[in-house]
């Protein structure tokens, strides 16, 4: 009973946040309804006993992805009117869009329901006695190795494609060569000093300041470091 | 008695009252952990602290927690209200719900589920948030600049934090924290794995953005970072929420690498010290290291952060993740 209500509130919220994420005016709004839907989604996970994929849910997509859109989405001036201009023009096509992602996903429930023996090969039952995680790197990573590694390479190709993309090297920008600076000579020294000694004391010479950015000269008695 | 372990009211009871149990506990130590940072900061710079409320300034904590809530909360003209407000509460919220599966002794948890590691990283990669919204509703630069650091940098360090985590895994062969712990009954794995409780700990800093990493308040260039515009009550649940994750990731740093509740040598006068007390004890030395390196160390420049996280801790740790691996399948010592 418990289980059957809590279904019924999470997708509740999830459909809700979902019309949410695309009616509301401002998109971090919608971002973050984005995010309350992922919430759901995870909770509903759960309630199916799939707790590997409701954290992994949340890690990646709520944890990582989410934040890259909030970045972006904050970080970019939009022009709301000028988005909201071609909705006319753009409805049909959403519409059909639309239409026909609803269709496949009649025909992936119809099937389930009026055809047993797909939904036989459906599921792949956990066999017993094996938590969650495990069950799912016993197939991941012996049936489906290699589309697995597939899906890695294609992740890996597309990592690679957006920093090739976006990274160049700008003219004026200053960058810290640490190695270079270290070697530079007389950069860095080390010399064990007496305690209480000042620079004049131990023998340092400053280099002298630049003719017409000399400092006021003052009488001073007691010179750096007066201990002595 | 059985009303408890098997009507659901009463199983809602026994849990409430378990959370309890650790919440407060808990929020006492984040109020003494500000009063031992400003101790320790004070013995370290030579000076005494707090010393005048209460025998050796032991009522500061309270004192200070009844200034605040007497203090107004200002929501500036051109802020976002309800996420305003709403950012402080999630910090606040996040840090104490990540508790529930920490095993304080061996079945302690409140909720001993099988991907508690998992729970957990999920939990801390969301505490993002609470900066992120924190910065954008408060409408003013700072906190925003304050903001897209923060994000930076917690989301940096969760990649190594993530490698070190699986290494960590891989030696267990389950996601149960009371496995976790129970792995490590021969030898704590802060011993074979030194170099990644190294890196780790380097991360929690990074992630909880404590000092040297403590760019997002850098206070000379960014007043107070992203909350900078928050005051009373909403500034005091975020300074609830900062020194509760420094809370939790000590204890992440216990469990993973010191052992849990064990103690260090299972002999004769080790073992009669309860377990709790081994746990808080390792919890408080994680944390005397947090407020010594803030002592010690001078803060990061930006780009130097970006680049010990991405350069530096990325391939190392995800090197030392490949040799474990290595190691433990030649030698046979993998977990079933």
């Amino acid at each position: 009973m418990i289980a059957a209500l809590a279904f019924y509130v999470f997708a509740a919220i999830l459909i809700a946040s979902a019309v949410m994420v695309v009616t509301s005016r401002n998109p971090v709004h919608s971002v973050l309804f984005l995010i309350l839907a992922f919430f759901n989604a995870a909770a509903l996970f759960l309630i199916a006993g799939a707790e590997f994929l409701a954290m992994i849910l949340v890690i990646v997509y709520v944890g990582a992805v989410a934040v890259l859109f909030l970045f972006v989405v904050m970080m970019l001036d939009i022009d709301f009117a000028q988005l909201r201009e071609g909705f006319q023009r753009y409805a049909p096509i959403g519409a059909v869009v639309g239409g026909i992602l609803f269709l496949e996903l009649v025909m992936v429930v119809g099937a389930w329901r009026f055809a047993p023996e797909a939904a036989a090969l459906r599921v792949n039952p956990a066999p017993a006695g094996v938590t969650n995680a495990e069950a799912l790197g016993q197939i991941l990573y012996t049936d489906y190795v290699y589309l697995f590694q597939a899906c890695g390479l294609i992740l890996l190709v597309a990592m690679i494609g957006a920093i090739v993309l976006t990274h160049r090297t700008r003219p004026g920008t200053r960058r810290q060569n640490i190695a270079e600076q270290v070697a530079r000579a007389g950069s860095v020294s080390l010399r064990a000093v007496p305690l209480g000694a000042g620079l004049k004391e131990i023998g340092i010479a400053r280099p002298p300041a630049p003719e017409e950015a000399k400092p006021k000269q003052v009488e001073h008695h007691h010179g750096h470091g007066g201990h002595h | 008695m059985d009303f408890f372990f098997t009507h659901p009211i009463g199983i809602l009871i026994l849990t409430v009252v378990k959370a309890l149990a650790l919440l407060v506990p808990l929020l006492i130590g984040v109020a003494y952990l500000t009063y031992a940072e400003r101790k320790v900061l004070a013995a370290m710079q030579m000076r005494k602290g707090p010393n005048v409320v209460g025998p050796f300034g032991l009522l500061q904590p309270f004192a200070d927690a009844i200034k605040m809530l007497m203090k107004e909360t200002i929501v500036p003209a051109g802020a976002n209200r309800v996420l305003f407000l709403l950012a402080p509460m999630l910090t606040f919220t996040l840090a104490m719900l990540a508790w529930a599966v920490i095993p304080v002794n061996d079945g302690w948890a409140i909720a001993d589920i099988n991907v508690g590691v998992l729970y957990l990283f999920a939990i801390s990669s969301l505490g993002v948030y609470g900066v992120i919204i924190a910065g954008w509703a408060s409408n003013s630069k700072y906190a925003f600049l304050g903001a897209l650091r923060s994000a930076a940098q917690m989301v940096s360090y969760e990649v190594s934090m993530g490698f070190v985590i699986v290494t960590v895994l891989l030696c267990v062969g389950s996601l149960n924290l009371t496995e976790v712990v129970r792995a490590q009954q021969n030898v704590w794995f802060a011993i074979p794995l030194f170099p990644m409780f190294i890196i780790f700990f380097i991360s929690t800093l990074a992630e909880t953005n404590r000092a040297p990493f403590d760019l997002p308040e850098g206070e000379s260039e960014l007043v107070a970072g992203f909350f900078v515009e928050y005051s009373s009550m909403s500034f005091a649940l975020f300074f609830l929420g900062e020194y509760a994750n420094m809370i939790l990731m000590s204890s992440l740093t216990t469990i993973l690498f010191l052992g849990g509740w064990l103690p260090p040598i299972d002999i004769a006068p080790f073992n009669w010290v309860p377990g709790p007390i081994w746990f808080v004890a390792k919890i408080c030395l994680c944390l005397f290291t947090f407020i010594w390196v803030r002592a010690t160390f001078p803060r990061y420049r930006y780009d130097q952060l970006m680049r010990l996280g991405w350069k530096v801790f990325l391939p190392f740790s995800l090197v030392w993740l490949v040799i474990t691996a290595a190691v433990l399948k030649l030698t046979g010592w993998l977990p079933a």
